[in-house]
């Protein structure tokens, strides 16, 4: 197949393109996620982002907390954003960084005025916003403009024969095309660190990998109460058939195809070497690595599952397949393309490959993903540390 | 093309996975070799559900079980040829 050249995008002010125009109303803390929605409810066109966290986070945690709210902002997939904090310190630290990429941004701030006269002022500029936006039209960019993550979830060995490979087939055609990729799921690749590590491009980027990958493992070993095998693999996994982390490891490692990674991402952290594969430091979970990933500036992200796992994002279209004929048919709501005929030697690799980057270039120019559609608008932020 | 009951994704494994719903006792399978397009024969001793796994030879206590040509686990239980290997007779290395 001749890969198409374009898709059709929001070109955004700071270079950047979006495959969303959102108008996202962006709670600071937990406390404003009730004024958030309120504004959100007011104002059609818009959606508020309600989280857990926000309030005396400190060193290491904290900074990563303003990355993902900061980067979320940022992203172009949001067209204009309104910030909604219980005090003006953070909340102005949120707004002044996102204002960087020249989007609309304003923030309000609760504290003195309490939430009725805070909902009226900031629907007001939501308001403004939304119409604003809504006049956005999309225009043709090149496929360079995508920014694709990538993380597979409820896997099964079907994962790693079929969806993964198939992911990993599109990966290797895309790159030269000078999209950014991204994975992640550092202790999911435990048991193929190893061979993940001689997948760096340079010397650097091996070393900077296993570091990261060995930090994350004593962490979890240092922490871990019971036996790790009971959690990883999960259930779900060996329902599907996967026996250990090793297997589910070297599954989930064909997502990058024969790829190198060309740097190593903390979470959140935007990717600053160009275009190609990036690894991202992550936790498995679906929720927080996805939310990390699109707080780092991707702007589309492609879910291999098994067993079938459900997960959207609040800003980034998650476009799900799967190589499980079962999972195909019985959460058919779910898939966005099925690869399972790959199991019956129906469908090449190649032929996987090539229906995977058509979805991907219809999801990123508006057609909804499933995930979307059902309402997933999962936003999980990463804690490091309990709070002060 | 012939029908496939069981892939195997490197000439190095010796274990494959079940693609069709199920496989009975004593089912003649046909396996295809995903890294070079080979065709090899195993006659199975258990019912074993799609996703999961059959050995491809006898295997013995501590013995390493080969996937994608890698080390993913030991054998914690002796495995006969066409059994099924999972979680009863197979632990990770690493945890």
């Amino acid at each position: 197949m001749e890969i198409p050249k374009s898709f059709l995008g929001y070109k955004r002010e700071n270079g950047r393109v979006g495959t969303r125009n959102h108008v996202v109303i962006l709670p600071v803390d937990d406390i404003s996620n009730a004024c958030a929605e309120a504004v959100a409810n007011n104002i059609k066109g818009t959606f508020a982002i309600p989280h857990a966290y926000g309030r005396l986070q400190f060193g290491a945690d904290l900074e990563l907390f303003f990355d993902t709210m900061i980067g979320t902002g940022k992203n172009p997939n949001v067209a204009a954003c309104v910030v909604i904090g219980i005090e003006p310190k953070w909340t102005k630290k949120i707004v002044d960084a996102i204002a960087k990429t020249g989007k609309p941004v304003e923030g309000f701030s609760i504290e003195g005025a309490g939430d009725i006269k805070t909902i009226m002022k900031a629907s007001v500029k939501a308001q403004e916003f939304s119409q604003w936006a809504s006049e956005k039209q999309r225009e043709e960019c090149p496929l360079s403009d995508l920014w694709i993550s990538v993380k597979c979830g409820e896997s099964d060995t079907t994962s790693g024969m079929a969806a993964n490979p198939a992911v990993g087939n599109l990966m290797d055609k895309l790159e030269p095309l000078g999209v950014h990729l991204c994975f992640g799921e550092t202790s999911e690749l435990t048991g193929a660190e190893k061979v993940c590590a001689t997948r760096g491009a340079t010397p650097e980027a091996s070393k900077k990998f296993m570091k990261t990958w060995s930090d994350y493992n004593d962490f979890i070993l240092k922490e871990a109460t019971n036996d790790l095998s009971e959690s990883q693999p999960t259930a779900g996994n060996i329902a599907g058939g996967l026996t250990t982390i090793e297997e589910k490891a070297f599954g989930n490692f064909q997502k990058i195809g024969s790829r190198k990674f060309i740097d190593v991402l903390t979470p959140a952290e935007e990717p600053k070497k160009g275009p190609g594969l990036y690894f991202m430091d992550t936790s498995s979970a679906a929720g927080e690595c996805l939310t990390l990933q699109a707080a780092a500036g991707f702007n589309i992200h492609l879910f291999p599952t098994g067993q079938g796992n459900i997960i959207g994002n609040a800003i980034e279209p998650v476009v799900k397949l799967t190589g499980n004929p079962s999972t195909a048919i019985n959460m058919k709501e779910h898939i966005d393309l099925d690869v399972s005929k790959i199991l019956k030697r129906e469908m090449n690799m190649d032929q996987a490959g090539d229906e995977l980057i058509k979805t991907t270039i219809r999801a990123a120019s508006g057609r909804l993903t499933c995930a979307e559609v059902l309402g997933h608008k999962e936003f999980i932020m990463t804690k490091l540390f309990r709070s002060a | 093309m012939a029908k496939t009951d069981i892939i195997i994704h490197d000439k190095k494994d010796n274990v494959g996975v079940v693609v069709i719903e199920k496989i009975t006792p004593d089912q003649d399978c046909s396996c295809w070799i995903m890294e070079n397009d080979g065709s090899v024969t195993i006659k199975s001793k258990n019912e074993i559900p799609l996703g999961h796994k059959i050995a491809m030879v006898d295997f013995k206590e501590g013995d390493t079980i080969l996937k994608y040509g890698h080390d993913i686990g030991k054998v914690v239980k002796p495995i006969k040829k066409g059994e099924h290997v999972h979680v009863h007779n197979v632990k990770t290395k690493k945890w």
